[in-house]
């Protein structure tokens, strides 16, 4: 579990402080601010936590850190401010479980020994039987990759954030995104083109 | 420029994250090597491969609503009251079985749709279609599916006397492998519409029929949105949604049967026709 207890306690305290009248303006710009993302934060969540209720539990925390320090955010966007919160609550709590265990979970970089990817099923006309099949190939070889090249073709790909974005999320420079980016795409296309080999 | 800078260069190109003097100079590079020009279209395809797989995922209504109830609650009730009236008219008891929770994770995804809505559509056709997938959604959440439930259709018609300006048409297609499971008032665009329900094998159809106001849609429309499928016609002075879960061929089917079973003829809209 995350230390949601803890934020929650931080947050009341706060709380306690304020006027009733502010902390509903507060909450009202947050909610505009940050629900939006909701959807790209629970997508990273998913891909970094791989287990939905972990991913739940690692979106709701990153909400309550977000609007605890949402009175020094200043911009300028919100969105990779929320997704870099998301991220160190993720990694916070497999450094967590890295002390709790004698074996590693999941920051292993070698795909081969990655757990499996999770599977949904998704509502899909069967007009798109083919492409579903196709997205959900795709959904898995992208599960599939080690961590840090996980994490930048979901910023990227899914989430839609640019470079400058991304490096900040990540906590890296623009050009270690870039090599980042372009080692991963390379190896999901030669994972994809190992998979359509298979399939024929 | 080199085999090995360019790697990491036409990246960024397809990305958009070049200025104009490495632009020109990875294009340079790609219109004197087809080993590089290769794997920009393959990245390309592959991108585009990422796109149509359509990775993003929804999060649950359950999250939002916790979400939303750590945070310091403004008048909630009000708000959502205020901006659909026939809630409160019409559901007492809705109201009060869904009780906080549900109505928060309700009203947050409905503040979430229209603030997703106001940056990125501005088309009010695109604006109803999200609402209708907001209502079917609604509805699946535990309790919310009927509010007069049964297979009957002589009394999910005369139930919705009263209730709204028209009569919806309630048709019977058990024969045709759709049970109705019952009707319900929803609420699309802040305007009260009836919610006749069917269901085949796992599958909720929800069939949102309401009067056809001057400034509605007249054209019909088929598309999917968030993963429903959506299929819209108009007749009879009336607008008819059929949403669902279920695969496009088998909800045009069911549109087919409603509006067989309909009184009276009408041109049916180009997806509906068999081929």
């Amino acid at each position: 579990m995350l230390a949601r207890t803890q934020h929650a306690a931080l947050w009341t305290a706060e709380h306690g402080i304020m006027s009733a009248g502010d902390d509903v303006e507060r909450a009202r710009r947050f909610r505009e601010a940050a629900l939006p993302h909701l959807d790209d934060a629970y997508t990273l969540a998913r891909y970094l936590m791989r287990d939905k209720a972990d991913a739940d539990d690692a979106v709701q925390e990153c909400y309550l850190r977000a609007l605890h320090h949402f009175d020094s955010y200043r911009g300028p966007a919100m969105k990779p401010w929320l997704l870099a919160i998301l991220r160190n609550v993720c990694n916070a709590e497999f450094a967590r479980r890295a002390t709790q265990q004698t074996a590693p979970v999941s920051v292993d970089e070698d795909p081969a020994t990655e757990e499996r990817v999770w599977h949904e099923p998704q509502p899909s006309p069967e007009s798109e039987l083919i492409r579903y099949r196709d997205g959900e190939t795709i959904r898995q070889l992208v599960a599939a990759l080690p961590p840090i090249f996980r994490e930048v073709i979901v910023l990227r790909e899914i989430n839609s954030l640019s470079y400058r974005d991304i490096a900040e999320v990540a906590g890296v420079p623009v050009g270690t995104v870039m090599s980042r980016l372009a080692r991963a795409r390379s190896m999901l296309r030669a994972a994809w083109n190992a998979e359509q080999g298979r399939a024929t | 420029m080199n085999c090995s800078e360019a790697e990491i260069l036409i990246h960024a190109l397809l990305d958009g994250e070049l200025d104009a003097g490495h632009m020109r100079d990875v294009e340079g590079h790609l219109a004197g090597c087809a080993e590089c020009s290769k794997k920009l279209a393959a990245f390309r395809g592959m991108r585009r491969a990422i796109t149509e797989a359509n990775l993003k995922e929804t999060a649950p209504l359950s999250l939002r609503g916790r979400i939303e109830q750590s945070l310091p609650a403004p008048a909630r009730e009000e708000t959502f009251a205020a901006k659909a009236p026939h809630f409160g008219t019409f559901r007492p008891s809705r109201r009060s079985f869904a009780g906080g929770f549900a109505t928060g994770a309700i009203l947050s995804a409905a503040v979430a749709a229209t603030l997703a809505l106001g940056v990125f559509r501005s088309d009010q056709d695109q604006l109803i279609t999200a609402e209708v997938v907001s209502a079917h959604l609604r509805s699946l959440q535990p309790g919310h599916l009927t509010d007069v439930e049964t297979s009957d259709q002589h009394t999910v018609k005369p139930w919705f006397n009263g209730k709204l300006d028209v009569a919806p048409p309630v048709v019977d297609l058990a024969a045709q492998g759709f049970m109705l499971v019952g009707g319900r008032l929803d609420d699309i665009n802040d305007e009260a519409v009836a919610a006749i329900v069917y269901r085949r094998r796992n599958h909720v159809v929800n069939l949102f029929i309401a009067q056809q106001a001057g400034g509605g849609r007249r054209s019909s429309l088929s598309e999917s949105h968030r993963g429903f499928n959506i299929r819209y016609w108009s007749e009879g002075g009336l607008g008819f949604w059929a949403v669902s879960d279920l695969n496009g061929a088998e909800l045009d089917e069911f549109c087919q049967n409603v509006r067989a079973s309909l009184p009276g003829p009408s041109a049916a809209p180009d997806w509906l026709r068999r081929p």
